[in-house]
């Protein structure tokens, strides 16, 4: 525990105490939870706060838990010159629209639009809320867990009609994700991966 | 006398323009010559890296590093390896952080020597291209002798380096940061004070200390704004806590001075090489941890157990424990981040690439409004910006 980002915690769920989700330490690194609609005043409250100073947004990314009610995490993290600390910062959302940081912090634009083009989380109040990296006219947000690897379609040059056409993914082979829990150490699950057909067939074979 | 109606012009800038440094495609809005709004399109170089790394194990997601900003690879792989090992709690050997160190600053050099370059043969001279690519080479070949890849190094491991620099390298290097020196005084003599680089530079997008912290600029691009901010200094990792050097920060934010700083940071970066070659201990340079680096080949034909651990490591890979990490480098275009969310797997949960040029690239409507079109190719190259990395 670093003691002078134990203070920093002090002094902001003194300050925020009523938008502060919840706050965790790990390996030297400071990370909020906070509510999604008071985010806005918490970036202003970080960005101008003599004891925070948090002068820059450097990075903001979302993350997506597909297992949680609210299943993506926003997260933003901030740098402070001043002080030579940094902090993380986390709304967590559902898919109702986050309030966008643009008004604190210019920089958000792109992110926000990253963010809104890989997992689907709008935000509200962006002046401009388009998709940034993938191609125009993609379909899905590519980073959620439950989007394929390959995607849906891949696209070639038709000789024929002398442009690009997307057609659906064709592969010649399965794709191939590989087991590596090992039965032998660590947390065993109740039932192994790959047995379960075998309480199936015995249960089938039971009902017979 | 009849009246002219006077439409704003929307032109197309690539995207296979040779001063947009890759895929750039940017639609302007222009009132006459003057461009009126910037809006950079990007991502016609999206991979999905960041898909795929979460679909590999940690150490086949160190390749993908080096094709992010492919001018200077080594230092992406940095910011992954150190977040790994944040992560794991694993001790690096001395050796392995000054050999690091060492080639995190070739990297820095690889990096601002292309970007003099082609910036000055953006706005109009050719030379320094022809001259300066003499000495990226020479320092791909630095690369390519301790590592066996003149680019793609996929040279820095979590633990260490994969293998120990060869005999004589070393002396090599030095004899390099030697001569070097002359090369940069060449370039200087061609653009420093030369007219009609300065003519195209000086003043051009001025950006405040104010507005580079609100547009999230870091690197150098942050220093010519007058802020001395470096994370090696501020925030050291490895080794660069026991290296001398200088931060050079500029005064008016402009083309010219991050132009200025880049060819200071040079110099700063020959200190610190020639720094990390004297002070460089003899040891291992990869850490003993077998949960974490393969054992050395020899042992593999007598000891079983140094087998067992190679083919766990090279089919499942290292568990990660379960955490998250914001691990920042400074790269020669700035700040470039790895945020880790590892669930305690083989592979890495979220793995977010934080890129300098994105934000820089962002900040291109602010820098470019009410300037000529002809200063949006001097922008761009004086920002620095790798479609690699903004693509990912």
């Amino acid at each position: 525990m670093d003691p002078a980002l134990e203070e920093l915690k002090e002094i902001i769920t003194a300050a925020l105490g009523e938008s502060v989700v919840e706050t965790s330490q790990s390996r030297g690194e400071l990370s909020v939870q906070v509510k999604r609609a008071d985010i806005e005043s918490v970036l202003t409250y970080l960005r101008d706060n003599v004891n925070c100073q948090f002068k820059q947004l450097v990075d903001l990314c979302g993350v997506d838990y597909p297992e949680r009610e609210e299943r993506f995490e926003v997260v933003y993290n901030m740098l402070s010159m001043t002080h030579n600390r940094r902090i993380r910062v986390k709304v967590r959302t559902g898919g109702e629209p986050v309030p966008s940081a643009v008004g604190v912090f210019s920089t958000a634009g792109w992110f926000e639009r990253e963010c809104w083009d890989m997992y689907g989380v709008p935000f509200e109040g962006h002046p401009d809320l388009r998709r940034i990296l993938t191609d125009y006219g993609f379909e899905g947000h590519p980073l959620r867990k439950d989007f394929p690897l390959t995607g849906f379609v891949e696209m070639r040059y038709d000789d024929e009609k002398k442009r690009v056409v997307y057609e659906p993914v064709k592969m010649t082979q399965e794709f191939r994700t590989f087991d590596f829990l090992s039965p032998w150490e660590g947390d065993m699950p109740a039932v192994l991966p790959g047995d379960e057909k075998a309480e199936q067939a015995e249960a089938e074979g039971e009902g017979s | 006398m009849a009246q002219n109606q006077i439409k704003n012009m929307t032109l197309n800038f690539g995207p296979q323009h040779p001063a947009a440094h890759g895929v750039l495609r940017m639609v302007l809005e222009m009132d006459g010559e003057i461009i009126d709004r910037a809006d950079p399109h990007i991502g016609l170089l999206h991979r999905g890296t960041e898909k795929l790394i979460e679909n590999k194990t940690y150490q086949q997601s160190t390749p993908y590093f080096d094709r992010l900003d492919y001018v200077a690879p080594q230092n992406q792989e940095h910011a992954f390896v150190l977040a790994a090992e944040k992560l794991i709690g694993v001790e690096v050997p001395e050796r392995a952080q000054y050999i690091r160190v060492l080639y995190c600053e070739i990297g820095r050099i690889l990096n601002h020597i292309l970007n003099v370059a082609s910036y000055a043969m953006d706005v109009g001279a050719m030379t320094p291209m022809l001259w300066s690519f003499e000495d990226r080479e020479r320092l791909m070949e630095f690369c390519e002798r301790v590592s066996g890849a003149r680019m793609h190094m996929n040279y820095y491991r979590v633990g260490g380096v994969s293998q120990d620099m060869p005999a004589g390298l070393a002396e090599d290097i030095m004899a390099w940061t030697e001569t070097f020196p002359q090369m940069i005084d060449d370039m200087e003599t061609l653009l420093t004070d030369n007219r009609i680089f300065k003519q195209r530079t000086v003043d051009v997008a001025k950006v405040t200390e104010a507005q580079a912290l609100d547009w999230g600029f870091t690197g150098p691009n942050l220093r010519a704004s007058g802020v001395a901010w470096d994370l090696r200094k501020s925030q050291p990792y490895d080794v660069y806590d026991k290296m001398d050097f200088d931060i050079p920060v500029g005064k008016n934010g402009d083309c010219y001075d991050r132009y200025l700083v880049r060819m200071m940071e040079m110099r700063e970066s020959l200190k610190i090489m020639r720094q990390a070659i004297e002070k460089m201990p003899n040891g291992p340079t990869i850490t003993e941890d077998r949960k974490v680096a393969s054992p050395p080949r020899a042992d593999m034909k007598s000891s079983m157990e140094a087998l067992i651990h190679h083919f766990k490591l090279m089919t499942e890979g290292m568990h990660v424990p379960a955490g998250e990490t914001y691990t920042a480098v400074e790269a020669p275009k700035g700040e470039f981040a790895v945020y880790l969310v590892s669930d305690g797997s083989n592979k890495p949960y979220r793995c977010k690439i934080r890129a300098p040029g994105f934000a820089h690239l962002q900040a291109m409507d602010m820098m470019c409004e009410g300037h000529m079109l002809a200063d949006a190719v001097a922008v761009i190259g004086s920002i620095d910006v790798v479609f690699g990395e903004i693509d990912r």
